[in-house]
């Protein structure tokens, strides 16, 4: 019998002094983690129970200070980063870095063991300079968030003591998550090509995850990855067969030069699917209103309908803010998916116009594979007859 | 609807189907169509189906004789594994690495399988087993409730396996992975409700295959529903009726969808529990096939928490994975890998023990398959012992190991101090658990759930407790094992109900036995699923401020609990401390039974050898020897002779050193019958006599026993009555009670009182549509027992009785001969009109077929055994039946001109033929009587081996065997009541109100 060798790694960067404090005063005392530094961010929960390595380089948590309800986090460790699919984009990674601003879990596995790692959780936040903090009451910090909904925090990891009041008063004059620009951070600066091929999809890159670019590789185009601020006019100077409008961080009505370039592309009937914030700026551009909601959505376990046949699907979501329902009623989009449990816009068709969008996350990464579907939906608007190669 | 009743019902289906019964009724099956569990459960069948769908499949044969085996074991290459279609919890099954073994294995599943066929398949132990629950509806709609990995690997049966939720050491690819795989192979078969489906998945890469897949539910179901919170059957039920899954709310939050999948913000650990101990001759290695009796399930926020819970929850004696009272043996390098590579009940006690030798987890992972993740957290308990022991008991130190899920008495015992001491230090230095709610979402919606649990890994409490009601908590019975199953749990629930249907305000569980409706969190107003010990149930006491607690329903696990709760102050709801106590201490209780002027066998309690002797000479052997507060049986035992005396103490002072052991003459040759009532402390209800059918001897578990008596004078009868009012009232008993009684030459004994539920309450309560503990609900709360006329039970014209179920197949190598061990796993009862109504459906329900012809091999040991079987032979002969018999019991019988009986060779014989071994592979014989040689009472003293290899063969090839003359008697006047009658079919009705 073939005996297999599990490579296994101990944590090293682990038994830091750790604290969280929260806007409304709440102290966590924990281990820190990763590196020595402090900062602030937006406080947000995630209900997933696998996947830190995808959520951690999701350029949607982009200002946020990242908690998992799961309690054991890093038992698998993080895989190679330097390992890239044939088009090269990150195997294993959402983006080229870790993009929370710090990461809140209950237990830091001090070991990891994986055939696919190569490094520890704590190893890979001390490299990308992040700090974490273990043995924090999650769920009572879950509950928190809940009731309260998220809010400004601190996360302070140090070889000595922690000032609980220094790190209170500056997290008072840490510039507010509501007030913070991202795209300049998240997008990329010149447009990128992966793939080879005649047919093409633009992606509009306001903080896009890998796996939209791989899914919509996987549909057979080759994908021309855009500045979030690229025109509509330079878009279609690339004469693609369809735009997707990625994920990101943040308040869509802040990428006003997006929501123009998605204006054109529904008044030119530009075959476009959006995902999360541009399903948000899609909605925008068609009218619509958007608003934050009290704690966000973020996990994989969310159930959507599909109003065109009724049937529900397990997605993996990650937002902040969502389309209001009441409002799409003045616009020629119509309800596509729901949120079964509140009843909160997931997504949206356009009436006569080839533009769908959802809030949700088709591409997984991390969460379930169910609507994968979606992308071919994009497909199927670019038609059968241009979709062949 | 099939897919409710475990394998049985579901082979029950499927058999309705094929004989057209389904069709000629038009009955639709609801759920889960007989189609779909074909391919599910026909090995070849799934196989197809699971490439068609594209989940890959292990390479694999389904064969029907040796010869195609040994082709494809050849093809595959050794080691094969060999699976039984059509069979309960991988019977017969298992791991051949040579064609020897391949002969055996494959030999033992043609049989077993209802079809004929077994698998030969590649063998991947090393793999990681990992499994998912899956539910669907007719519409397309489908969810992952919960996924599991066993931490033993492919290696060990999924039943013995060590079994976390969710998955610990699976990235996101490859749970993703598996779930579509899950969801579409689910989709593909078309089920409808709920099914498991098992992969195995290479640890080296992202390979995986679909083992198998059960569509129906199953005791992972039971564990993914506890483990979530998300009530998986309920939910299947209304899918079947043709719910869509969106329709149905999350019963938990009561606003958010049931279509959704559970997120977990806690670990579960499933822990199986065997019973070896009991099978003198056991094997205890676990494999492919399944040998567990039960198992619980324990929350926590960390494995090492978990685990340690789970342990402490089986009721073994053990208090972790480390220091426990019976420090674990002392075993060198070599033992020890060889330990590791062939686990067995105590695998993981074997990696801590390798742990301290120091040997790496690289190695220890090699030769046992477990993944260094689950290595490395028995390190970390390890290494905490150790820390314990070196150093000064600090602040840091307790609250560390606390998290790691020791016990006070654990660390108690590693700093020399008793666990209430600990308790004591620990409390001034605030480290105490918190109470946290399983919600079935990880605290994103609000959930007024009432499912809780304690952990020393969080800081805040999820809730206070803030009424001023009353609040009583009633203890469940633990793990499903020998001598404690099912009936418990019945208890504890219809007490619950009992308390609440009088008037009590808030009424809480404490249990941990995923298996069982008492922990489901609907029944009561909190549930919490929690360990039976008297740490933890004075933690919910402080945190729930009891005003008490109910210790009668919970079998002999909350009853051992009694006089520890009482001496901390708890209260105890019912019969108080001391008159339980003045009951279960044998001088106090003989010195009421003496005052009373009520006869016991002739008794003494020992602390020491020479005395326990020189009594044991006095009354002469021999003589049942047993500590007190008995479990099930366990340790008791008849004892023959000095010699055995003397081992046996030296035995039974490891089973409960604080308990002295009482030596009671044994009276051959006695019927044995008991009562279970209810009492208020001045009123008695007798639920009824309950008589056994095999003598005295076979432990009351695992003999019929029949209502009414069936053989008892009136006067007998009287008395027993007479005896149960006096005794009830004398103990002040509120509440149930059970006493059991011996008669020796129509003399009365009293043996037992038991001042709680019993076994047999449920049966009895059935069996007068009298629910004994809703009764008992009203006496522990003081409450004056309704009217009930005195000899209701005895106006009742039909018959109950009640057979055990045994699971001898699983364990191989255990002898099915009964005797004061209890050993069976399971009971049906059966009502009809006649005893042998009753009775044939008993035998019928627990797996005797009773053959309308065809051949009986008789051979009995010991002329009084020939003796008494003589008029079994006759009848058995005069109905038809073709008879074959051993040298000497043929002699026997051809002597008392039975008429042709042939004669066969001892299976130690193999050249002379006819031989029995050949007649038992060949399906030449449909029962066997055997009644053994000295005494059916002890079991290996002069056990033929020749014997107990018939035994072991018959149980393995699936041929009924009767090893007490009692049974072979009652056997055949089943066959021949047959003969001219049909057995009535009616339902059973409910309780009646009183």
């Amino acid at each position: 019998m073939r005996v297999s060798k599990i490579p296994t790694k101990k944590a090293k960067h682990v038994n830091k002094f750790g604290k969280l404090i929260l806007e409304d005063g709440a102290v966590f005392d924990g281990m820190g983690f990763g590196y020595t530094t402090t900062v602030f961010g937006e406080a947000v929960f995630n209900t997933g129970m696998v996947g830190y390595t995808e959520a951690l380089t999701d350029p949607s948590y982009s200002g946020q200070i990242l908690a998992l309800t799961y309690p054991l986090v890093g038992n698998y460790g993080v895989p190679d980063p330097s390992i890239k699919d044939t088009d090269g984009i990150r195997k294993f990674f959402e983006s080229d870095k870790i993009q929370p601003r710090g990461l809140v879990i209950h237990e830091l596995s001090m070991m990891a063991s994986h055939w696919n790692m190569v490094m520890t959780l704590d190893e890979w936040l001390y490299n990308e300079k992040i700090p974490g903090i273990s043995g924090i009451d999650t769920r009572a910090l879950t509950v928190k968030l809940r009731t309260k909904g998220v809010m400004m925090a601190a996360l302070a990891v140090s070889d000595k003591e922690i000032d609980e009041q220094d790190l209170k008063k500056k997290l008072e004059s840490a510039k507010k998550y509501n007030d913070e620009e991202f795209m300049g951070a998240v997008s990329t600066k010149e447009p990128q090509i992966y793939g080879t091929g005649i047919d093409s999809i633009v992606v509009v890159d306001t903080g896009v995850k890998n796996a939209i670019l791989r899914n919509v590789r996987k549909l057979g185009y080759k994908v021309i990855r855009v500045p979030w601020n690229y025109s509509a006019e330079k878009i279609l100077a690339y004469n693609p067969k369809g735009v997707v409008l990625s994920n990101g961080p943040g308040d869509p009505v802040k990428c006003a030069d997006t929501m123009k370039t998605a204006k054109t592309l529904i008044e030119k009937n530009v075959p476009t699917l959006g995902i999360c914030l541009g399903a948000q700026i899609l909605g925008l551009a068609g009218g619509a209103n958007t608003y934050k909601l009290k704690y966000g959505h973020r996990g994989q376990n969310k159930s959507c309908i599909d109003l065109d046949n009724n049937q529900v699907y397990v997605t993996s979501q990650n937002h902040g803010y969502c389309i209001d329902p009441d409002s799409l009623k003045k616009t020629d989009f119509k309800l596509w998916f729901t949120n079964t449990d509140d009843k909160t816009v997931e997504g949206i068709k356009h009436k006569e116009k080839k533009i769908i969008a959802v809030q949700f996350h088709p591409e997984a990464s991390p969460g379930p594979f169910d609507c994968m579907f979606v992308f071919e939906e994009l497909k199927k608007l670019v038609g059968e007859e241009n979709a062949k190669r | 609807m099939l897919g409710f009743g475990g394998q049985t019902a579901l082979n029950c289906g499927v058999k309705l189907e094929e004989l057209g019964i389904l069709k000629k009724y038009g009955v639709r099956v609801l759920g889960t169509q007989i189609k779909g569990i074909e391919a599910t459960e026909d090995r070849q069948r799934f196989k197809d189906a699971m490439i068609e769908c594209g989940v890959p499949v292990l390479k694999s044969k389904t064969v029907y004789n040796f010869e195609e085996a040994k082709n494809i074991a050849n093809e595959l290459g050794y080691p094969v594994i060999v699976r039984v279609a059509y069979t309960l919890g991988g019977k017969g099954g298992g791991v051949a690495h040579n064609e020897i073994e391949l002969h055996e294995i494959v030999a033992r599943g043609l049989t077993a399988s209802l079809v004929g066929q077994v698998l030969i398949e590649e063998y991947v132990g090393h793999w990681k087993q990992i499994e998912y629950e899956v539910m669907a509806d007719y519409h397309g709609n489908n969810v992952i409730i919960c996924n599991m990995e066993n931490v033993l690997s492919m290696r060990v049966h999924t039943g013995d396996n060590i079994v976390v939720a969710p998955s610990q050491t699976l990235d996101n690819y490859e749970y993703q992975m598996l779930r579509s795989a899950a969801l579409r192979a689910a989709k593909h078969v078309g089920i409808v409700g709920e099914c498991n489906i098992q992969f195995a998945l290479d640890p080296d890469s992202d390979k995986y295959v679909a083992i198998e897949m059960n569509p129906r539910l199953s005791r992972s179901s039971a564990l993914a529903s506890k483990a979530t919170g998300y009530p998986i059957a309920y939910m299947a039920a209304k899918i079947a009726m043709g719910y869509m899954l969106p329709e149905l709310v999350n019963r938990i939050t009561k606003t958010t969808t049931a279509c959704f999948e559970p997120s977990l913000d806690y670990i579960v650990c499933k822990h199986p529990r065997w019973d070896f101990g009991k099978f003198e001759l056991a094997n205890r290695s676990l494999g492919p096939t399944m040998k567990s009796v039960g198992e619980v399930m324990a929350i926590g926020l960390c494995f090492e928490e978990s685990l340690q819970k789970s342990i402490r929850m089986l009721e073994i004696g053990n208090d972790g994975l480390v220091a426990n009272r019976i420090s674990d043996k002392t075993y060198d390098v070599e033992e020890l890998e060889n330990k590791l590579q062939n686990p067995d009940d105590l695998i993981l006690y074997h990696v801590a023990a390798a742990l301290r030798q120091g040997i790496s987890i690289e190695h220890i992972y090699k030769l046992s398959s477990i993944d260094p993740w689950f290595i490395e957290k028995i390190r970390n308990i390890v290494e905490a012992e150790k820390k314990l022991t070196e150093s000064k008991l600090d602040t840091k130190a307790l609250r560390e190991a606390k998290k790691l899920g020791f016990s006070d008495k654990q660390i108690g015992r590693l700093v020399s101090k008793d666990d209430l001491e600990i308790r004591k230090i620990r409390k001034d230095a605030g480290i105490v658990p918190v109470v946290k709610q399983v919600d079935t979402l990880a605290a994103e919606w609000p959930a007024k759930t009432n499912y809780l649990y304690l952990t020393y890994g969080g800081n805040v409490n999820d809730f206070e407790i803030s009424s001023q009601n009353e609040k009583i908590a009633v203890l469940g019975a633990g793990p499903y094992r020998i001598g404690s199953s099912v009936e418990f749990d019945w208890g504890t629930v219809n007490m619950v109900w009992g308390l609440k249907a009088n008037g009590v305000k808030e009424v809480s569980v404490i249990n941990c036995n995923p298996e069982t409706v008492s922990t489901d969190y609907d029944i009561c107003d909190r549930l919490y699923f929690e360990e039976l010990t008297l740490e933890r149930i004075l933690d919910i006491a402080e945190f729930e401020k009891l005003t008490g607690i109910v210790t009668a329903v919970g079998g002999q696990t909350a009853n051992n609990l009694t006089p520890k709760l009482a001496k901390n102050g708890i209260k105890i709801i019912g019969t108080s401390y001391e008159d339980i106590d003045r009951a279960e201490n044998r001088s106090s209780f003989s010195k009421v039974l003496d005052e009373l002027r009520i006869l016991q066998p002739p008794w003494q309690a020992f602390s020491s050898l020479s005395d326990a002797k020189k009594f044991a000479a006095k009354v002469g052997y021999p003589v049942l020897v047993r500590p007190s507060y008995v479990l099930s049986g366990a340790a008791m035992k008849v004892v023959w002779s000095e010699q055995q005396l003397k081992k046996y103490l030296e035995q039974a002072a490891l089973v409960s050193p604080d308990y002295p052991v009482v030596i009671t003459k044994f009276m051959l040759n006695s019927l044995e019958a008991e009562v279970d009532g209810v009492s208020d402390g001045k009123h008695v209800i007798i639920g009824a006599i309950v008589e056994h059918i095999e003598g005295a001897g076979i432990h009351s578990g695992d003999s019929m026993m029949c209502i009414p008596p069936w053989s008892l004078s009136n006067k007998v009868t009287e008395t027993i009555l007479d005896y149960t009012n006096k005794i009830a009232t004398a103990f002040k008993i509120k509440g149930p009670f059970n006493l059991q009684f011996l008669i020796n030459s129509d003399m009365v004994y009293v043996i037992e009182l038991n001042i709680r539920a019993s076994r047999s309450m449920p049966f009895v309560s059935k069996f007068v549509k009298m629910n004994l503990i809703n009764l008992a609900a009203g006496a522990v709360l003081g409450k004056e027992l309704p009217k009930v006329p005195k000899d209701r039970w005895r106006k009742i014209h039909s018959y109950g009785i009640k057979v055990p179920q045994f699971s001898f197949m699983q364990l191989e190598g255990a002898d099915i001969i009964l005797g004061v061990e209890m050993q069976s796993t399971g009971e049906a009862a059966c009502f009809g009109d006649s005893f042998y109504d009753a009775l044939s459906k008993g035998l019928i329900s627990v797996g005797y077929s009773l053959p309308k012809e065809g051949t009986g091999l008789i051979t009995a040991g010991g002329s009084e055994n020939k003796e008494k079987l003589l008029q079994t032979a006759l009848l058995l002969k005069s109905l038809g039946y073709k008879l074959l018999a051993t040298e000497h019991t043929a002699e026997f019988l051809s002597d008392k001109r039975i008429g042709n009986v042939d004669v066969v060779y001892k299976i130690s014989e193999p050249q002379r033929k006819p031989n029995i071994a050949d007649l038992l592979y060949d399906r030449k014989i449909n029962f066997i009587i055997n009644v053994p040689s000295t005494s059916t009472l002890e079991k290996y003293v002069g056990m033929l081996y020749d014997e107990y290899q018939i035994r072991r063969k018959a149980v393995e090839l699936g041929v009924p065997v009767l090893t007490t003359t009692e049974l072979a008697d009652s056997f055949s006047k089943t066959l021949e009541w047959l003969r001219h009658n049909e057995t009535t079919k009616k339902p059973l009705e409910p309780y009646e109100i009183l």
